[in-house]
């Protein structure tokens, strides 16, 4: 990643038209996967190389962007790749939710509701939701253009019948607009929710598999379910150790060799933006006030 | 990153930033810095093809801009694009009279497996006002109207096929002299005025 700088945003302009035409057939066909000639990126692919083209495409001068892995600013994946941006962009970055116009992540949404000047930039592995059940890219095609999706909803409830619910935990499929079938990349199904009607535009990158995806702004984005085993959001019954929060998604992290255990938001400005405003340990909490 | 080095690069940007954003909220007039073309190209259509053309997506002219010889030279200059005669050929097509806009299925639809393999049409228009058509879809909160004349007297209808055939179908992109709006074949009409 020390390549000399000849690229507002590394990629060539060309590149970037090539992209851009993507995002805005993206945009009028939600959920529909767009091919596009993914370049090859100075990072593997594992570090999100769809998402960081996608951005290079829509970024401009006046962004501010933020970059979030699992949640958190500081992961090397996010902090390298904000790097990135600041050497070959010169853009301005922050960490903070609400102060960012384009924000790139990896595996969550951020708890903080996304406004209608935001785009949310996805890094996507796995693009096709069918694949598991078809690996044939021309019967995927086919299937999605026939809204052929009943052997995903027969996936779905072969969970129901071996666990009691369904297991699917992260990339639990979605169906966007009352049409295509999408996979919304490995974020826990507790965040499924928030991809519906959400203010901002967001858009999925998938380097590897070459594709590009999008969900407009307001757009009816429903999790796959059965009347009689209706959609679950999942989160640990706990509350943040740290700013006491009781909506946010929760990390269970070890906190010593003796394996004890805490949860603590996934989402680090939204913990730490919490903290700031004065919410704290339960414990603190549960005090007095002082001048009660 | 100094501004000269980088100009025409943020220019392009800008452009495709506020056509992502009138995409993405089908009917809401933004404004774009244009750029200088030979008549009866607008401005703002010409910020548009500068942005997004070139050698990979053919252009389509209607008869009003294929009789200005500068306009296909302009484009070839500028964007290396090619011209095609096949209005189903190209990647963008450019209306200058919008009254004689072809009907939609002259243009290139996608695929069942390929929707995204269609034409973007951008048509100039003289104002975004008129007899409005509200509308509903992806994008929009709740609904939102749209007017943009001169249109042709069937154009909701022809609107209405172009949704029925989703995801098939093509896009649309209004231009006034620095103004563009969008709609997405998602959109849907709920009422005509
Ligand atoms: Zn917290």
């Amino acid at each position: 990643m020390t390549a000399p700088v000849y690229n507002f945003a590394y990629l060539d302009e060309q590149t970037k038209r090539m992209i851009r035409r993507a995002i805005l057939k993206a945009i009028a066909i939600p959920g529909y996967q767009v091919p596009f000639a993914s370049r090859e990126m100075p990072m593997p692919y594992g570090w999100g190389t769809g998402g960081v083209q996608v951005t290079a495409a829509i970024l401009g001068p006046q962004d501010v962007l933020k970059v979030i892995d699992q949640g958190s600013d500081d992961t090397t994946n996010a902090v390298s790749i904000r790097k990135f941006f600041t050497r070959t962009a010169g853009v301005r970055t922050t960490t903070a939710t609400l102060e960012a116009t384009v924000i790139q992540t990896r595996h969550r949404v951020p708890e903080a509701a996304l406004s209608a000047d935001q785009v949310l930039v996805y890094q996507v592995p796995i693009p096709e939701p069918l694949r598991f059940l078809e690996p044939r890219e021309t019967e995927t095609r086919r299937m999605h253009a026939l809204s052929e999706y009943g052997l995903m909803h027969v996936k779905l409830y072969e969970d129901i019948a071996r666990h009691g619910h369904i297991a699917t935990a992260y990339a639990y499929p979605v169906q966007v607009a009352s049409r295509y079938v999408m996979d919304p990349s490995p974020i826990p199904k507790f965040d499924n929710p928030k991809l519906s009607n959400c203010p901002a535009l967001q858009l999925f990158g998938a380097g590897r598999e070459k594709r590009i995806y999008a969900i407009p702004p307001y757009t009816r984005v429903t999790s796959l379910d059965f009347d009689d085993h209706p959609f679950e959001p999942y989160r640990h019954d706990a509350s943040c150790e740290l700013c006491a929060a009781t909506d946010s998604y929760l990390d269970e992290v070890i906190t010593d060799d003796q394996g004890n255990r805490m949860f603590v938001c996934s989402d680090t400005d939204y913990c730490e933006h919490r903290r700031a405003l004065g919410h704290g340990p339960i414990a603190a909490t549960q005090k007095e006030p002082a001048d009660g | 990153m100094s501004a000269p080095a980088f100009g025409m690069a943020f220019a392009s940007q800008a452009a495709f930033r506020a056509l992502m954003e009138c995409l993405s909220r089908p009917g809401e007039i933004r404004t774009l810095e244009g750029v200088g073309a030979p008549p009866p190209m607008a401005p703002a259509t010409a910020a548009l093809v500068r942005s997004l053309a070139d050698y990979e997506s053919p252009i389509w002219l209607d008869p009003a801009f294929a009789a200005a010889p500068a306009i296909a030279e302009w484009i070839k200059f500028h964007t290396g694009a090619p011209i095609v005669a096949a209005p189903d050929k190209a990647a963008f097509a450019l209306v200058a009279d919008s009254l004689a806009m072809p009907t939609f299925l002259k243009f290139a639809q996608g695929s069942e497996e390929y929707p995204d393999r269609s034409t973007t049409i951008i048509v100039q228009v003289e104002r975004f006002a008129g007899p409005a058509l509200t509308l509903q879809g992806p994008g929009i909160e709740t609904t939102r109207d749209f007017a943009a004349a001169p249109l042709p007297a069937d154009f909701a209808q022809r609107l209405r096929d172009n949704r029925e055939m989703f995801p098939r179908g093509v896009d649309l992109v209004f231009v006034t002299g620095q103004a563009i709006a969008a709609l997405p074949r998602s959109v849907r009409i709920v009422e005509e005025r």
